[in-house]
This record gives C-alpha cells, sequence and structure tokens, in this order.
C-alpha cells in the first residue's frame, strides 16, 4: 500500500497536512504544546494581533449554546510587540507552519501591523482579520463592503512580503462578492468563516447573556453555513480556501475539502478535546486511505 | 495537565441539589487544592466543558473527589452519571491555594455555598504539610443556605468548624463573615470562595484586621487552559499575558491575592 502524500501548498508554502488551529482557540500554541506535539500540525494561526495592546470587553465574554458557542473577547491582545518578543519565538520553533493574524479598527492600524510583521522569519502567512468592528464607521465591520475589503487588501499586499491570506467574515449577503473583491485587491488566499453574529438572553436575569450583548457564533451549529459559503467562495475565484466554521472530526474537515478548501483550521473543537486537531489530520488520513485517495490534495473541490 | 479518562468509583447526593463523584484519574497525581477540572459533557450539543473544583485527591490511590451543584442542564446531566461510567477530564488546572505559606500561622478557610469543596481539600492539604510548615490553627468558616449540610464531617475531621446558614437553622444566622465575628476568630492567612459579595466583605475584614486573604474567582469559560480570554476578571497590575489588568482566572488563578483583583 503506498502512503497517502498530506501535504498542501497554498501560495507557494507546503503545509505538512490540511490541519490548521484557528485564530483565538489556540492561543499562541504554547498552552496546548502540554497536549500534543504542535509538530504534527498543519500550520498555526495565533491569536489576533493589534498594533497597541486591546483591553477586550467585559465579562461575561462566553455563552454556550446548543452545538456551540458565543464569544466575545473583543480581541484582547498584548499587541505586536510582545507577541515578536515573547510568542513568536516559540511558535517558529513549533516546527509547523505559523499564521499570524492581524487585527485592526482601521485601515491604518492593519497596516502598521502589517509593516512590523514585513519580513519577519518565522511567520509564514499574514492572515486579515477584516470582521473587526471599524471604530471610524461606526463599528460596522469593513469586512462587509467590497471596495473597503479590495482596498485594504491591496494596502495589505504592498506592505507584506509574506503571503496575505484575507479572513471573511460569513455576515454577508453574498460571499462571493467578498471573496472576488479579495481577489480583485490581490490576495494569496482566502480563509472562511469567522463567526456569525448572534444573541443570548439570561431570561431568569432577564438580560443579555454577553456583556456585549452581541457576540460570535462558532462550532458545529454553523458548519452547514460555512461548508455552503467555502463552496461558492472556492467556485467563484482561483484562490486557494482555508474552510472552518464547527470543524470537529475528520468527516467535518473532509466535507470542507470535498466542498473546495485546500486547508481546514480546527476552532472551538479543541476546548472540548485539547487533541481534536490530531484527530482530524488521523481521520483524514485514513478516510484517503479508504478511499484510494493518493494525496489528500486530490479531496480538493471534488464535489461540483 | 492532561486529558484522561476518569472512571467513576461512587456517587453520592450530599444534600439537596449537592453531588458528590468520586474517580479514579491519573490527575490526582499532581492536583493541589484549589485547582479545578474541567468536565466534558457526553452529548454534542453541550461542547463547553463544565470548570469544577477538585475537592480531594488521593495521589496514591490515583482518586479525585468533585463536589457540585446542580445549576443547569449539564450539571444535571452529569448528576445521572453511575458508577462505572467513564467521563472525560481535562486537568489539574489552574493555580491552587498558596498552603506553603500557612506555616506556624493561624489560617481561616472561608466556603460560602459551593465554594465550600476546594477548601476542604485546602483543609487536607495544610494537614500534610511537613512538620515546621504546619499551621498553628486551622478554622474552617462554612456559609450554608440551612441546616441541609454538606461536607461537614470532612470539614470537622480537619478543622474547627464555625457554621452560618441563611435562614438561621444552624450556627450563626446571616453571612459566614456574621459567623466569623460572632466566634470572634482572628487569623493571619485567609484562603476563601464563594460568591463576589462574600468575597468582598472578606476583602474589607481582612484589611481590617490584618490578615493575609486569597480568594478563588469564578468566570465563564471555554478553553480552561488560558488560550480563548474568555475568563478574565480584573486586576489591579498588568496581567502577564496581555498587559492590560485583564488576568485568566483558568491560568493565572482561580486563587489569587486579594489585592490582586478587583472585586467591585
Ligand atoms: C474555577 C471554577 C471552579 C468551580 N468549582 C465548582 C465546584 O466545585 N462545584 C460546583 O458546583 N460548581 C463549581 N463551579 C461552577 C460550575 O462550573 C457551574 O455551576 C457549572 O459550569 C454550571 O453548568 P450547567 O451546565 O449546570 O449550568 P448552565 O447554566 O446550563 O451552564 C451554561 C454555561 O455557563 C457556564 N456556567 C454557568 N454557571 C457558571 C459558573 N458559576 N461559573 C462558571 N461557569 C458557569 C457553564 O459552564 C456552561 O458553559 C466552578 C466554576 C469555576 C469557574
Ligand atoms: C474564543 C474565540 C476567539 C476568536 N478569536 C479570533 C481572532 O482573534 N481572530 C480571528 O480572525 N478569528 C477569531 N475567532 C474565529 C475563529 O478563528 C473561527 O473562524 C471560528 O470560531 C469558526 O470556527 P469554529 O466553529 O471551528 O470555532 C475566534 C473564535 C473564538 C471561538
Ligand atoms: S477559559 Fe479560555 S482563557 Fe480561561
Amino acid at each position: 500500500m503506498k502512503d497517502v502524500d498530506m501535504r498542501v501548498s497554498i501560495a507557494g508554502v507546503t503545509l505538512k497536512n490540511p490541519v490548521i488551529t484557528a485564530s483565538g482557540t489556540f492561543g499562541s500554541g504554547m498552552e496546548y504544546s502540554r497536549f500534543f506535539d504542535l509538530k504534527r500540525l498543519g500550520g498555526i494561526t495565533a491569536k489576533g494581533v493589534s498594533l497597541v495592546p486591546w483591553e477586550g470587553n467585559p465579562v461575561p465574554r462566553i455563552a454556550e449554546v446548543p452545538s456551540g458557542m458565543l464569544n466575545a473577547i473583543g480581541l484582547q491582545n498584548p499587541g505586536v510587540e510582545v507577541f515578536l518578543e515573547r510568542d513568536l519565538p516559540f511558535l517558529r520553533n513549533a516546527g509547523c507552519a505559523v499564521i499570524v493574524n492581524v487585527a485592526g479598527h482601521e485601515p491604518e492600524e492593519y497596516y502598521g501591523v502589517v509593516e512590523r510583521l514585513n519580513g519577519v522569519p518565522g511567520i509564514d502567512f499574514l492572515e486579515i482579520n477584516i470582521s473587526c468592528p471599524n471604530v471610524k464607521a461606526g463599528g460596522i465591520t469593513l469586512g462587509t463592503d467590497p471596495k473597503m475589503i479590495e482596498e485594504l487588501t491591496r494596502g495589505c499586499k504592498a506592505r507584506a512580503s509574506q503571503p496575505v491570506i484575507m479572513k471573511l467574515t460569513p455576515n454577508v449577503t453574498d460571499i462571493r462578492v467578498t471573496a472576488k473583491a479579495c481577489e480583485a485587491g490581490g490576495a494569496d488566499a482566502i480563509s472562511l468563516i469567522n463567526t456569525l453574529t448572534g444573541m443570548k438572553i439570561d431570561i431568569e436575569r432577564q438580560t443579555f447573556a454577553l456583556a456585549n450583548r452581541t457576540g460570535g457564533l462558532s462550532g458545529p451549529a454553523i458548519r452547514p453555513v460555512a461548508v455552503r459559503m467555502v463552496y461558492e467562495a472556492a467556485n467563484a475565484v482561483s484562490l486557494p480556501v482555508i474552510g472552518m466554521g464547527g470543524i470537529c472530526t475528520a468527516e467535518d474537515a473532509i466535507e470542507f475539502m470535498l466542498a473546495g478548501a485546500t486547508a481546514v483550521a480546527v476552532g472551538m473543537a479543541s476546548f472540548a478535546d485539547p487533541c481534536a486537531a490530531i484527530d482530524v489530520i488521523d481521520g483524514i488520513y485514513d478516510y484517503c486511505v479508504r478511499h484510494g485517495a493518493e494525496k489528500a490534495a486530490d479531496l480538493v473541490g471534488a464535489v461540483r | 495537565m492532561k486529558k484522561d479518562t476518569a472512571v467513576i468509583l461512587k456517587t453520592e447526593i450530599l444534600a439537596e441539589g449537592i453531588h458528590s463523584m468520586t474517580l479514579r484519574t491519573d490527575i490526582a497525581e499532581t492536583a493541589k487544592a484549589g485547582q479545578f477540572v474541567s468536565v466534558c459533557l457526553n452529548d454534542r450539543t453541550r461542547l463547553l466543558p463544565r470548570p469544577i473544583s477538585i475537592c480531594s485527591a488521593d495521589a496514591a490511590e490515583k482518586t479525585i473527589r468533585l463536589v457540585y451543584r446542580v445549576q443547569g442542564s449539564g450539571t444535571m446531566q452529569m448528576s445521572t452519571w453511575q458508577k462505572g461510567d467513564t467521563v472525560q477530564l481535562i486537568g489539574p488546572l489552574g493555580k491552587g491555594f498558596p498552603t506553603e505559606e500557612a506555616g506556624g500561622k493561624r489560617v481561616l478557610l472561608v466556603g460560602g455555598g459551593i465554594g465550600i469543596p476546594p477548601l476542604v481539600f485546602a483543609a487536607e492539604q495544610l494537614l500534610k504539610e511537613a512538620d515546621g510548615q504546619k499551621p498553628c490553627e486551622i478554622v474552617f468558616a462554612a456559609g450554608y443556605r440551612s441546616d441541609d449540610t454538606y461536607l461537614l464531617p470532612e470539614i470537622e475531621a480537619c478543622a474547627r468548624a464555625v457554621i452560618s446558614t441563611d435562614d438561621g437553622s444552624l450556627g450563626t444566622a446571616g453571612t459566614v463573615l456574621d459567623a466569623i465575628r460572632a466566634n470572634g476568630i482572628d487569623a493571619d492567612l485567609i484562603f476563601a470562595c464563594g460568591p463576589k459579595v462574600m468575597l468582598r466583605a472578606l476583602k474589607a475584614y481582612a484589611e481590617e484586621t490584618g490578615a493575609v486573604l486569597y480568594v478563588s474567582m469564578e468566570e465563564r469559560m471555554a478553553c480552561g487552559v488560558g488560550a480563548c480570554l474568555g475568563c478574565v476578571t480584573k486586576t489591579t497590575a498588568t496581567d502577564s499575558h496581555s498587559m492590560v489588568k485583564n488576568a485568566r482566572v483558568c491560568t493565572d488563578g482561580p486563587v489569587f491575592s486579594a489585592e490582586e483583583v478587583d472585586l467591585s
């Protein structure tokens, strides 16, 4: 029996397998390194970093909902300087691809972070989180406006030596439009989906479950939406797609790959099972063996 | 810290809505008082593990005990588990009580309601400290709703017990602080876990008496291991992770020095 080639390639960077951890759900990798050898992962996406430290939202920041959760962390992070000094040296030695997720309130802030990360060794990709609340636009994310997305993509590309992944928000009418805006701006890849905006009300206390009132929905609850959006986006642009949204098992991940994702990310599944991503990797391998696929990459977009 | 498949050895109902579960797990080997475990539920719609304090641990026997109140759907599900069932646990998590600071001191352990279990572990651990390290006195102040108490035999086995009940059916009527004052308890070092109002009152009491106070905090958690930043509590100094005065209860705590955290 021939071994399965698990490698996939995105914008010229080879990942040893298609499984990445999703931003904000895996810390800087250090937190999970006690549970398994991070070398096994295709890649790690770090928590979003901004130009200066962000305090984030008041608590409660977390609410459980059926088959998922709402979060309103508010992108708490120590800022890019601490990230570079403390977290990157660890990630660089993790033995897998390193994706740095970039947050900002307005284009200038994103550019500031991108310029700081530009050319820094040990960073394989920049992932631009365009779901952050935009201060100037009254808190609405710039990720819903195709013109602003295209401009931001172009601006990031012009400042980054590393390949740029644009991370799309699902809170739009037509994901194909925003995917195409990324392509027009010169993105190297797109990742989706970020969380869907939700709300939970505590009926006993008659108030919002989250201090922020709304929060981002993640987990299996969003998976069918995510698979549909990955399918639509993958067929609308010729960029590689990183698919995510509710992936807990290899079966879930394979759905995304068949829909057109070159790689997949495991998000909140790590909370219930710190080793979830490893089981996904092993399961994809077994599936390829079972289906006679020589390469994991053969699964990508196989369902049309 | 590990993920482990634990086996339930024993389940008990201690009082109305208060359940106890003893499990065999390797987590027992390194567990310290004040630490907790994440209990994974076994239905696929409730995905967040439930943080539960370790109430007692036996490293040699590899057993831990969890005592919990049936609060909502998750703890309700836990209450249906039986001897022989397996449970996925992540732990031991967090930083515990600094029992090593207790040598020669008068120690007061304060548990309000379902805050009592981690302090039972603290009492047991204090008694196991090496000879010169032992406290000279251990008082356990426990606040219950009524005389339907739990863990009282365990408390009385290691400490002088001082009780308060909301309805006055046992001990001092009122709060646990009322019981502490009524019994004229003086302490050098206080470990506490319970509702925030109780912790706030204790902080004022500690400031007044000059006692050193450590409190165990509670917050909604997702990862339990410091990765998601969901469980933060306001701190007086910049935290070590994000440098923004928001420490993670799951990893920087749950036990904090009362001076470190903003209890308002
Ligand atoms: C460090 C720590 C130690 C704890 N130790 C104990 C213990 O020893 N015994 C005990 O009875 N309880 C303890 N708790 C509280 C316990 O975690 C909650 O009562 C439990 O999670 C409720 O789950 P549920 O599904 O029954 O309630 P639901 O209300 O249905 O839970 C919904 C969601 O909210 C979360 N949640 C609800 N209440 C709390 C709470 N008070 N704190 C944190 N998350 C909450 C749940 O984890 C879940 O994600 C502890 C909490 C923390 C943070
Ligand atoms: C607690 C939490 C924090 C997150 N933080 C970020 C972030 O900083 N940047 C980002 O682009 N996405 C963030 N996300 C979104 C995830 O990366 C992912 O897109 C989303 O959760 C869907 O995947 P899942 O259903 O597998 O969790 C966060 C999600 C969660 C649950
Ligand atoms: S629960 Fe995730 S950081 Fe504490």
